[in-house]
Protein backbone atom coordinates (compact mmCIF):
# COMPACT_ATOMS: atom_id res chain seq x y z
CA UNK A 1 0.00 0.00 0.00
CA UNK A 2 1.58 3.49 -0.70
CA UNK A 3 1.76 6.26 1.30
CA UNK A 4 0.51 9.60 -0.27
CA UNK A 5 1.81 11.50 2.57
CA UNK A 6 5.31 10.50 1.64
CA UNK A 7 4.72 10.85 -1.80
CA UNK A 8 3.31 14.23 -1.55
CA UNK A 9 7.17 15.31 -0.16
CA UNK A 10 8.60 14.74 -3.93
CA UNK A 11 6.08 16.98 -5.54
CA UNK A 12 6.79 20.89 -4.77
CA UNK A 13 3.82 22.05 -6.44
CA UNK A 14 1.43 20.62 -3.97
CA UNK A 15 2.58 22.89 -2.07
CA UNK A 16 1.90 26.45 -3.77
CA UNK A 17 -1.38 28.23 -2.87
CA UNK A 18 -4.33 29.00 -5.27
CA UNK A 19 -6.40 32.03 -4.57
CA UNK A 20 -5.63 31.61 -0.98
CA UNK A 21 -5.79 28.26 -0.77
CA UNK A 22 -3.59 25.01 -0.45
CA UNK A 23 -3.94 23.27 -4.13
CA UNK A 24 -6.19 20.37 -4.64
CA UNK A 25 -5.03 18.83 -8.04
CA UNK A 26 -7.87 16.47 -9.01
CA UNK A 27 -7.18 17.06 -13.01
CA UNK A 28 -4.81 14.52 -13.49
CA UNK A 29 -6.26 12.74 -16.15
CA UNK A 30 -5.52 15.40 -18.10
CA UNK A 31 -2.10 16.03 -16.98
CA UNK A 32 -0.26 14.76 -13.78
CA UNK A 33 1.71 16.69 -11.53
CA UNK A 34 5.79 16.13 -11.88
CA UNK A 35 8.07 14.63 -8.95
CA UNK A 36 11.17 16.40 -8.05
CA UNK A 37 13.07 13.24 -9.54
CA UNK A 38 11.85 13.78 -12.65
CA UNK A 39 12.17 17.73 -12.46
CA UNK A 40 15.92 17.05 -11.56
CA UNK A 41 16.68 14.50 -14.18
CA UNK A 42 15.65 17.07 -16.64
CA UNK A 43 17.72 19.75 -15.27
CA UNK A 44 20.79 17.18 -14.88
CA UNK A 45 20.23 16.19 -19.00
CA UNK A 46 20.50 19.76 -19.78
CA UNK A 47 23.12 21.02 -17.70
CA UNK A 48 25.27 17.72 -17.71
CA UNK A 49 24.67 16.03 -20.87
CA UNK A 50 22.85 17.82 -23.75
CA UNK A 51 23.71 16.84 -26.94
CA UNK A 52 22.19 15.30 -30.45
CA UNK A 53 21.72 11.49 -30.36
CA UNK A 54 22.93 8.90 -32.92
CA UNK A 55 24.59 11.95 -34.23
CA UNK A 56 28.12 12.15 -32.99
CA UNK A 57 31.16 10.14 -31.66
CA UNK A 58 31.57 12.68 -29.40
CA UNK A 59 31.78 11.70 -25.40
CA UNK A 60 28.09 14.16 -24.54
CA UNK A 61 26.56 13.00 -27.79
CA UNK A 62 27.85 9.26 -26.52
CA UNK A 63 26.18 10.15 -22.92
CA UNK A 64 23.28 11.22 -24.58
CA UNK A 65 22.66 8.51 -27.20
CA UNK A 66 22.71 5.65 -24.19
CA UNK A 67 20.30 8.09 -21.91
CA UNK A 68 17.98 7.77 -24.76
CA UNK A 69 17.95 4.18 -25.24
CA UNK A 70 18.26 3.46 -21.81
CA UNK A 71 14.99 5.14 -21.72
CA UNK A 72 13.51 2.90 -24.38
CA UNK A 73 14.71 -0.07 -22.48
CA UNK A 74 13.02 1.52 -19.39
CA UNK A 75 9.48 2.01 -21.00
CA UNK A 76 10.09 -1.22 -22.49
CA UNK A 77 10.54 -3.41 -19.08
CA UNK A 78 7.28 -1.18 -17.54
CA UNK A 79 4.77 -2.85 -20.01
CA UNK A 80 6.51 -5.86 -20.64
CA UNK A 81 7.25 -5.35 -24.08
CA UNK A 82 9.68 -7.43 -25.75
CA UNK A 83 13.02 -4.78 -25.97
CA UNK A 84 13.07 -0.95 -27.10
CA UNK A 85 12.71 -2.34 -30.55
CA UNK A 86 8.75 -2.11 -29.69
CA UNK A 87 8.60 1.29 -28.20
CA UNK A 88 8.41 4.04 -30.39
CA UNK A 89 8.77 7.21 -28.69
CA UNK A 90 6.33 10.05 -30.21
CA UNK A 91 4.70 13.36 -28.72
CA UNK A 92 2.09 11.37 -27.28
CA UNK A 93 -0.66 9.56 -27.34
CA UNK A 94 -2.05 11.35 -30.53
CA UNK A 95 0.64 11.37 -32.49
CA UNK A 96 1.05 7.92 -31.72
CA UNK A 97 -2.47 7.19 -33.06
CA UNK A 98 -1.81 9.19 -35.86
CA UNK A 99 1.31 7.57 -36.46
CA UNK A 100 -0.95 3.55 -36.81
CA UNK A 101 -3.84 5.66 -38.92
CA UNK A 102 -0.97 6.97 -41.40
CA UNK A 103 1.86 4.66 -41.46
CA UNK A 104 -0.55 1.06 -41.28
CA UNK A 105 -4.37 2.53 -41.92
CA UNK A 106 -3.07 4.59 -45.32
CA UNK A 107 -1.62 1.76 -47.14
CA UNK A 108 -3.60 -1.17 -45.18
CA UNK A 109 -7.06 0.24 -45.70
CA UNK A 110 -9.53 -0.18 -48.60
CA UNK A 111 -12.71 0.60 -49.56
CA UNK A 112 -14.13 -2.92 -48.45
CA UNK A 113 -12.61 -2.45 -45.31
CA UNK A 114 -14.08 -1.03 -42.32
CA UNK A 115 -12.64 -0.23 -38.95
CA UNK A 116 -14.62 -0.88 -35.95
CA UNK A 117 -13.98 2.48 -33.18
CA UNK A 118 -15.78 2.74 -29.71
CA UNK A 119 -17.85 5.34 -28.88
CA UNK A 120 -16.38 6.19 -25.68
CA UNK A 121 -13.59 7.53 -27.25
CA UNK A 122 -11.53 10.77 -26.41
CA UNK A 123 -10.88 12.41 -30.32
CA UNK A 124 -7.77 11.60 -30.75
CA UNK A 125 -8.75 7.88 -31.53
CA UNK A 126 -12.15 9.07 -33.84
CA UNK A 127 -10.24 11.97 -35.63
CA UNK A 128 -7.56 10.18 -37.33
CA UNK A 129 -9.33 7.16 -39.06
CA UNK A 130 -12.14 9.79 -40.12
CA UNK A 131 -9.93 11.62 -41.90
CA UNK A 132 -7.96 8.20 -43.22
CA UNK A 133 -11.21 6.84 -43.94
CA UNK A 134 -11.92 9.90 -46.28
CA UNK A 135 -9.32 9.08 -48.05
CA UNK A 136 -8.94 5.41 -48.91
CA UNK A 137 -12.93 5.48 -48.22
CA UNK A 138 -13.14 2.69 -45.94
CA UNK A 139 -15.86 2.48 -43.22
CA UNK A 140 -16.07 3.30 -39.57
CA UNK A 141 -18.24 1.00 -37.09
CA UNK A 142 -18.85 2.54 -34.03
CA UNK A 143 -19.06 -0.02 -30.84
CA UNK A 144 -22.23 1.37 -28.79
CA UNK A 145 -22.17 2.27 -24.94
CA UNK A 146 -24.49 1.31 -22.33
CA UNK A 147 -26.57 3.66 -20.61
CA UNK A 148 -24.20 3.42 -17.40
CA UNK A 149 -21.28 4.18 -19.71
CA UNK A 150 -19.91 0.86 -20.22
CA UNK A 151 -18.87 -0.36 -23.35
CA UNK A 152 -21.82 -2.41 -25.11
CA UNK A 153 -19.52 -5.99 -26.03
CA UNK A 154 -22.96 -7.43 -27.46
CA UNK A 155 -22.31 -4.46 -30.00
CA UNK A 156 -18.68 -5.17 -30.76
CA UNK A 157 -19.64 -8.63 -31.61
CA UNK A 158 -22.28 -8.04 -33.72
CA UNK A 159 -20.33 -5.45 -35.77
CA UNK A 160 -16.76 -7.21 -36.03
CA UNK A 161 -16.89 -9.51 -38.91
CA UNK A 162 -14.19 -10.33 -42.22
CA UNK A 163 -14.33 -6.97 -43.04
CA UNK A 164 -12.93 -5.50 -40.13
CA UNK A 165 -9.04 -4.89 -40.39
CA UNK A 166 -8.35 -2.90 -37.27
CA UNK A 167 -10.03 -2.46 -33.93
CA UNK A 168 -9.55 0.96 -31.90
CA UNK A 169 -10.78 1.18 -28.09
CA UNK A 170 -9.60 2.53 -24.95
CA UNK A 171 -8.29 0.76 -22.55
CA UNK A 172 -9.85 3.40 -19.76
CA UNK A 173 -11.90 6.45 -20.69
CA UNK A 174 -11.06 9.88 -20.03
CA UNK A 175 -14.13 10.29 -19.27
CA UNK A 176 -15.80 7.80 -16.96
CA UNK A 177 -13.04 5.98 -15.78
CA UNK A 178 -14.39 2.72 -16.71
CA UNK A 179 -12.10 -0.19 -17.88
CA UNK A 180 -12.83 -1.74 -20.93
CA UNK A 181 -11.82 -5.58 -21.02
CA UNK A 182 -9.25 -5.02 -24.28
CA UNK A 183 -8.20 -8.87 -23.71
CA UNK A 184 -11.44 -9.88 -24.69
CA UNK A 185 -11.88 -7.42 -27.50
CA UNK A 186 -8.41 -7.98 -28.53
CA UNK A 187 -9.16 -11.94 -28.29
CA UNK A 188 -11.80 -11.54 -30.78
CA UNK A 189 -10.55 -8.90 -33.38
CA UNK A 190 -7.48 -11.87 -33.51
CA UNK A 191 -10.25 -14.52 -34.64
CA UNK A 192 -11.45 -11.95 -37.28
CA UNK A 193 -7.45 -11.08 -38.21
CA UNK A 194 -8.22 -7.55 -37.30
CA UNK A 195 -5.61 -5.71 -35.15
CA UNK A 196 -6.37 -4.03 -32.14
CA UNK A 197 -5.53 -0.70 -31.34
CA UNK A 198 -5.29 0.50 -27.49
CA UNK A 199 -5.58 4.13 -25.83
CA UNK A 200 -3.84 3.44 -22.98
CA UNK A 201 -3.60 7.29 -22.15
CA UNK A 202 -5.19 6.50 -19.54
CA UNK A 203 -4.46 2.96 -17.88
CA UNK A 204 -0.56 3.03 -18.15
CA UNK A 205 -0.10 5.57 -15.65
CA UNK A 206 -2.56 4.02 -13.30
CA UNK A 207 -2.89 0.30 -13.83
CA UNK A 208 -0.04 -2.44 -14.13
CA UNK A 209 -0.15 -3.19 -18.25
CA UNK A 210 1.65 -5.78 -19.14
CA UNK A 211 0.71 -5.88 -23.54
CA UNK A 212 2.03 -9.54 -24.02
CA UNK A 213 -0.99 -10.15 -21.60
CA UNK A 214 -3.17 -8.04 -23.75
CA UNK A 215 -2.22 -9.52 -26.84
CA UNK A 216 -3.19 -5.60 -28.35
CA UNK A 217 -1.10 -5.05 -31.62
CA UNK A 218 -0.34 -1.27 -30.60
CA UNK A 219 -1.02 0.12 -27.48
CA UNK A 220 -0.56 4.18 -26.78
CA UNK A 221 -0.10 6.08 -24.10
CA UNK A 222 1.77 9.94 -23.06
CA UNK A 223 4.23 10.23 -20.70
CA UNK A 224 2.83 13.63 -19.00
CA UNK A 225 0.07 11.76 -17.54
CA UNK A 226 2.08 9.33 -15.65
CA UNK A 227 4.57 11.97 -13.66
CA UNK A 228 6.75 12.79 -16.87
CA UNK A 229 7.13 15.83 -19.24
CA UNK A 230 4.81 16.83 -21.69
CA UNK A 231 5.82 16.29 -25.29
CA UNK A 232 7.01 12.88 -24.86
CA UNK A 233 4.58 9.74 -25.52
CA UNK A 234 4.75 5.72 -26.57
CA UNK A 235 3.56 3.85 -29.33
CA UNK A 236 4.18 0.00 -28.86
CA UNK A 237 3.60 -2.48 -31.33
CA UNK A 238 4.12 -5.87 -32.06
CA UNK A 239 7.59 -5.77 -33.84
CA UNK A 240 6.18 -8.10 -36.94
CA UNK A 241 3.74 -5.32 -37.31
CA UNK A 242 6.26 -2.38 -36.83
CA UNK A 243 8.71 -4.19 -39.60
CA UNK A 244 6.04 -4.34 -42.26
CA UNK A 245 5.11 -0.32 -42.06
CA UNK A 246 6.27 2.56 -43.91
CA UNK A 247 7.47 5.10 -41.88
CA UNK A 248 5.35 8.06 -40.68
CA UNK A 249 7.87 11.03 -40.81
CA UNK A 250 10.45 11.57 -43.41
CA UNK A 251 14.07 13.05 -42.19
CA UNK A 252 17.38 12.48 -40.25
CA UNK A 253 17.22 9.29 -37.64
CA UNK A 254 14.67 7.22 -39.37
CA UNK A 255 17.51 6.32 -42.37
CA UNK A 256 20.01 3.93 -42.31
CA UNK A 257 21.03 5.21 -46.05
CA UNK A 258 20.05 7.62 -48.38
CA UNK A 259 21.66 6.90 -51.71
CA UNK A 260 22.02 9.23 -55.02
CA UNK A 261 22.54 7.14 -58.23
CA UNK A 262 24.18 9.98 -60.94
CA UNK A 263 22.62 8.25 -63.35
CA UNK A 264 19.46 7.31 -62.09
CA UNK A 265 19.27 11.16 -60.99
CA UNK A 266 17.57 9.99 -57.63
CA UNK A 267 17.98 8.75 -54.47
CA UNK A 268 17.64 5.51 -52.89
CA UNK A 269 16.79 4.97 -49.33
CA UNK A 270 16.62 2.46 -46.74
CA UNK A 271 15.09 2.56 -43.55
CA UNK A 272 16.76 2.80 -39.98
CA UNK A 273 15.77 0.04 -37.62
CA UNK A 274 12.99 -0.21 -34.86
CA UNK A 275 12.32 1.73 -33.14
CA UNK A 276 14.17 4.82 -34.73
CA UNK A 277 12.51 3.77 -38.03
CA UNK A 278 9.45 5.56 -36.99
CA UNK A 279 11.45 8.74 -34.99
CA UNK A 280 12.44 11.21 -37.67
CA UNK A 281 14.40 14.00 -36.72
CA UNK A 282 15.94 14.82 -33.53
CA UNK A 283 13.51 13.43 -30.71
CA UNK A 284 13.13 14.89 -27.92
CA UNK A 285 15.77 13.32 -25.65
CA UNK A 286 15.31 15.24 -22.64
CA UNK A 287 11.52 14.26 -22.54
CA UNK A 288 12.78 10.60 -22.78
CA UNK A 289 14.79 11.38 -19.78
CA UNK A 290 12.41 12.74 -17.94
CA UNK A 291 9.55 9.66 -19.08
CA UNK A 292 12.49 7.16 -17.69
CA UNK A 293 12.69 8.74 -14.05
CA UNK A 294 8.92 8.67 -14.14
CA UNK A 295 8.95 4.90 -15.21
CA UNK A 296 11.23 4.28 -12.59
CA UNK A 297 9.57 6.35 -9.90
CA UNK A 298 5.88 4.19 -10.70
CA UNK A 299 8.22 1.20 -10.22
CA UNK A 300 9.59 1.96 -7.11
CA UNK A 301 6.02 2.70 -6.13
CA UNK A 302 4.04 -0.45 -7.65
CA UNK A 303 1.70 0.23 -9.78
CA UNK A 304 -0.71 -2.77 -7.89
CA UNK A 305 0.13 -0.26 -5.06
CA UNK A 306 -1.39 2.87 -7.52
CA UNK A 307 -3.99 0.94 -8.71
CA UNK A 308 -5.23 0.08 -4.99
CA UNK A 309 -4.76 3.66 -4.18
CA UNK A 310 -7.11 5.18 -6.45
CA UNK A 311 -9.52 2.33 -6.11
CA UNK A 312 -9.75 3.83 -2.35
CA UNK A 313 -9.64 7.27 -3.23
CA UNK A 314 -13.03 6.57 -5.79
CA UNK A 315 -14.74 4.62 -3.33
CA UNK A 316 -14.26 6.77 -0.80
CA UNK A 317 -15.37 10.01 -2.80
CA UNK A 318 -18.48 8.57 -4.10
CA UNK A 319 -19.27 8.59 -0.75
CA UNK A 320 -18.54 11.98 0.24
CA UNK A 321 -20.38 13.22 -2.97
CA UNK A 322 -23.34 11.44 -2.75
CA UNK A 323 -23.71 12.48 1.09
CA UNK A 324 -22.97 16.05 0.68
CA UNK A 325 -25.47 17.79 -1.85
CA UNK A 326 -28.42 16.46 -2.83
CA UNK A 327 -28.00 18.25 -6.44
CA UNK A 328 -25.38 16.45 -7.18
CA UNK A 329 -25.42 13.69 -9.77
CA UNK A 330 -22.78 11.23 -10.39
CA UNK A 331 -22.56 10.00 -14.17
CA UNK A 332 -22.10 5.91 -15.56
CA UNK A 333 -20.78 3.64 -13.00
CA UNK A 334 -20.00 3.67 -9.56
CA UNK A 335 -18.61 0.31 -9.56
CA UNK A 336 -15.24 1.29 -8.23
CA UNK A 337 -13.88 -2.68 -9.06
CA UNK A 338 -14.70 -1.53 -12.75
CA UNK A 339 -13.21 2.17 -13.12
CA UNK A 340 -9.94 3.58 -12.26
CA UNK A 341 -9.68 7.41 -10.12
CA UNK A 342 -12.22 9.10 -12.34
CA UNK A 343 -15.59 10.67 -11.11
CA UNK A 344 -17.22 12.45 -14.04
CA UNK A 345 -20.36 14.64 -12.04
CA UNK A 346 -22.93 17.49 -12.43
CA UNK A 347 -24.56 19.71 -10.08
CA UNK A 348 -28.60 20.61 -11.03
CA UNK A 349 -29.04 23.83 -12.18
CA UNK A 350 -25.12 24.51 -12.89
CA UNK A 351 -23.07 23.94 -16.07
CA UNK A 352 -20.40 22.04 -15.31
CA UNK A 353 -17.33 25.14 -16.06
CA UNK A 354 -19.91 27.20 -13.19
CA UNK A 355 -18.61 24.03 -10.52
CA UNK A 356 -15.15 23.98 -12.11
CA UNK A 357 -14.85 27.79 -11.04
CA UNK A 358 -16.42 27.74 -8.02
CA UNK A 359 -14.08 25.28 -6.92
CA UNK A 360 -11.28 26.78 -8.51
CA UNK A 361 -12.09 29.79 -6.11
CA UNK A 362 -10.98 27.18 -3.61
CA UNK A 363 -7.69 25.77 -5.20
CA UNK A 364 -9.24 22.58 -6.16
CA UNK A 365 -8.64 22.18 -10.06
CA UNK A 366 -10.94 20.08 -11.91
CA UNK A 367 -11.59 19.60 -15.37
CA UNK A 368 -15.11 20.32 -17.08
CA UNK A 369 -16.48 20.55 -20.25
CA UNK A 370 -16.80 16.96 -22.99
CA UNK A 371 -13.13 16.24 -22.33
CA UNK A 372 -12.25 15.97 -25.72
CA UNK A 373 -15.08 13.25 -26.03
CA UNK A 374 -18.25 14.59 -26.78
CA UNK A 375 -19.97 11.66 -28.59
CA UNK A 376 -19.71 9.67 -24.91
CA UNK A 377 -21.26 13.02 -24.17
CA UNK A 378 -23.89 13.02 -26.69
CA UNK A 379 -24.90 9.41 -26.02
CA UNK A 380 -24.70 10.10 -22.04
CA UNK A 381 -27.21 13.06 -23.03
CA UNK A 382 -25.10 15.18 -20.81
CA UNK A 383 -24.32 18.85 -22.16
CA UNK A 384 -21.03 18.91 -20.54
CA UNK A 385 -19.61 17.55 -17.40
CA UNK A 386 -17.34 18.17 -14.00
CA UNK A 387 -14.56 15.68 -13.57
CA UNK A 388 -12.39 14.66 -10.56
CA UNK A 389 -9.42 12.33 -11.18
CA UNK A 390 -7.05 11.07 -8.55
CA UNK A 391 -3.42 9.97 -9.08
CA UNK A 392 -0.71 8.86 -6.28
CA UNK A 393 -0.45 12.21 -3.94
CA UNK A 394 -3.92 12.34 -3.45
CA UNK A 395 -5.30 11.86 -0.10
CA UNK A 396 -8.61 11.49 1.65
CA UNK A 397 -8.38 14.71 3.86
CA UNK A 398 -8.69 16.31 0.17
CA UNK A 399 -11.61 14.66 -1.04
CA UNK A 400 -13.51 16.01 2.63
CA UNK A 401 -12.08 19.25 2.01
CA UNK A 402 -13.21 18.97 -1.89
CA UNK A 403 -16.56 17.76 -0.23
CA UNK A 404 -16.82 20.33 2.08
CA UNK A 405 -16.70 23.05 -0.80
CA UNK A 406 -19.23 21.21 -2.63
CA UNK A 407 -21.55 21.19 -0.13
CA UNK A 408 -21.46 25.01 -0.43
CA UNK A 409 -22.31 24.76 -4.02
CA UNK A 410 -25.95 24.21 -3.01
CA UNK A 411 -26.40 27.97 -2.28
CA UNK A 412 -25.37 28.71 -6.29
CA UNK B 1 -14.62 54.91 -23.15
CA UNK B 2 -12.60 51.79 -21.62
CA UNK B 3 -10.04 49.47 -23.14
CA UNK B 4 -11.11 46.13 -22.07
CA UNK B 5 -8.00 44.62 -22.89
CA UNK B 6 -6.33 46.68 -20.19
CA UNK B 7 -8.30 44.17 -17.68
CA UNK B 8 -8.48 41.37 -19.36
CA UNK B 9 -5.88 38.20 -19.75
CA UNK B 10 -7.76 36.12 -21.52
CA UNK B 11 -11.09 35.03 -22.85
CA UNK B 12 -12.03 31.28 -23.07
CA UNK B 13 -14.71 29.61 -24.92
CA UNK B 14 -15.87 26.83 -23.04
CA UNK B 15 -16.44 23.37 -24.57
CA UNK B 16 -19.85 21.83 -23.61
CA UNK B 17 -23.56 21.84 -25.13
CA UNK B 18 -23.59 25.13 -22.88
CA UNK B 19 -21.92 28.59 -24.95
CA UNK B 20 -20.69 30.00 -21.93
CA UNK B 21 -17.42 31.92 -21.99
CA UNK B 22 -14.87 32.46 -19.33
CA UNK B 23 -13.10 36.04 -18.42
CA UNK B 24 -10.35 35.77 -16.61
CA UNK B 25 -9.29 39.34 -15.60
CA UNK B 26 -5.68 40.47 -15.36
CA UNK B 27 -4.23 39.30 -11.94
CA UNK B 28 -2.78 42.62 -11.13
CA UNK B 29 -6.15 44.40 -11.93
CA UNK B 30 -8.68 41.81 -10.41
CA UNK B 31 -9.30 43.86 -7.28
CA UNK B 32 -10.23 46.94 -9.45
CA UNK B 33 -12.36 44.88 -11.44
CA UNK B 34 -14.37 43.35 -8.75
CA UNK B 35 -14.65 46.60 -7.59
CA UNK B 36 -16.30 48.14 -10.74
CA UNK B 37 -18.00 45.22 -11.55
CA UNK B 38 -19.77 45.28 -8.06
CA UNK B 39 -20.90 49.06 -8.34
CA UNK B 40 -22.36 48.72 -11.45
CA UNK B 41 -24.03 45.01 -11.87
CA UNK B 42 -27.20 44.05 -9.35
CA UNK B 43 -25.77 41.57 -6.69
CA UNK B 44 -28.79 38.79 -6.99
CA UNK B 45 -26.40 36.65 -4.23
CA UNK B 46 -23.11 36.61 -2.93
CA UNK B 47 -21.58 33.53 -1.12
CA UNK B 48 -19.34 34.60 1.51
CA UNK B 49 -18.54 37.83 -0.55
CA UNK B 50 -16.06 35.26 -2.55
CA UNK B 51 -18.68 34.40 -5.60
CA UNK B 52 -21.24 36.58 -6.69
CA UNK B 53 -24.45 36.15 -8.56
CA UNK B 54 -25.00 39.15 -10.53
CA UNK B 55 -27.52 41.21 -12.91
CA UNK B 56 -26.35 43.53 -15.49
CA UNK B 57 -29.17 44.91 -17.92
CA UNK B 58 -30.40 41.57 -19.51
CA UNK B 59 -27.69 39.77 -18.77
CA UNK B 60 -26.90 37.21 -16.18
CA UNK B 61 -23.10 36.07 -14.81
CA UNK B 62 -20.51 35.10 -11.91
CA UNK B 63 -17.98 36.62 -10.78
CA UNK B 64 -15.62 34.75 -8.90
CA UNK B 65 -12.81 36.66 -6.13
CA UNK B 66 -10.21 34.80 -7.89
CA UNK B 67 -10.91 37.42 -10.95
CA UNK B 68 -12.54 35.09 -12.82
CA UNK B 69 -15.89 35.52 -14.27
CA UNK B 70 -18.37 33.28 -16.08
CA UNK B 71 -21.34 34.61 -19.09
CA UNK B 72 -24.00 32.47 -20.77
CA UNK B 73 -25.36 32.83 -23.96
CA UNK B 74 -23.55 35.27 -25.51
CA UNK B 75 -23.90 35.63 -28.98
CA UNK B 76 -20.07 36.86 -29.88
CA UNK B 77 -17.19 38.49 -28.46
CA UNK B 78 -18.73 41.65 -29.50
CA UNK B 79 -21.50 41.44 -27.70
CA UNK B 80 -18.76 40.30 -24.76
CA UNK B 81 -16.93 43.18 -25.40
CA UNK B 82 -19.66 45.62 -25.34
CA UNK B 83 -20.85 44.24 -21.46
CA UNK B 84 -17.37 44.40 -19.79
CA UNK B 85 -17.09 48.03 -21.35
CA UNK B 86 -19.90 49.38 -19.43
CA UNK B 87 -19.23 47.58 -16.31
CA UNK B 88 -15.22 48.41 -16.36
CA UNK B 89 -15.80 52.29 -17.51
Amino acid sequence: MLDPYEIRKDFPILKRKVNGYTLIYFDNAATSQKPRQVIEAIRDFYENHNANVHRAVHTLSQEASELYEEAHEEVAKFINANGMEETVFVRGTTEAINLVAYSWGLRNLGKDDEVIVSLMEHHSNIVPWEIISKINGFRIKYIEVNDDGTLSYESFEKLVSEKTKMVCVSHVSNVTGIVNDVKRITRIAHEYSALTLVDGAQSVPHLPVNVKDLDSDFVAFSGHKMLGPTGIGVLYGKREILEKMEPFHGGGEMIREVSYDPEKKHCSIAWNVLPWKFEAGTPNVCGAVGLMEAVRYLKRVGMDNVKEHEEILTKYALRQMEGCCPKIMIYGTKDTSAKCGIIPFGVEGLSSHDIALFLDNYGIMVRSGFHCAQPLHEILKLNSSARVSFYIYNTREEIDRFAEVLKEIEQL
Amino acid sequence: MVNVNDYVARTEGTCGKEKDVIVIFKYDKKDEVIEKILQKAKIKQSIARMIFELTFKNYSFRLYQSGKAIFRDLKDKEELNGILSELLS
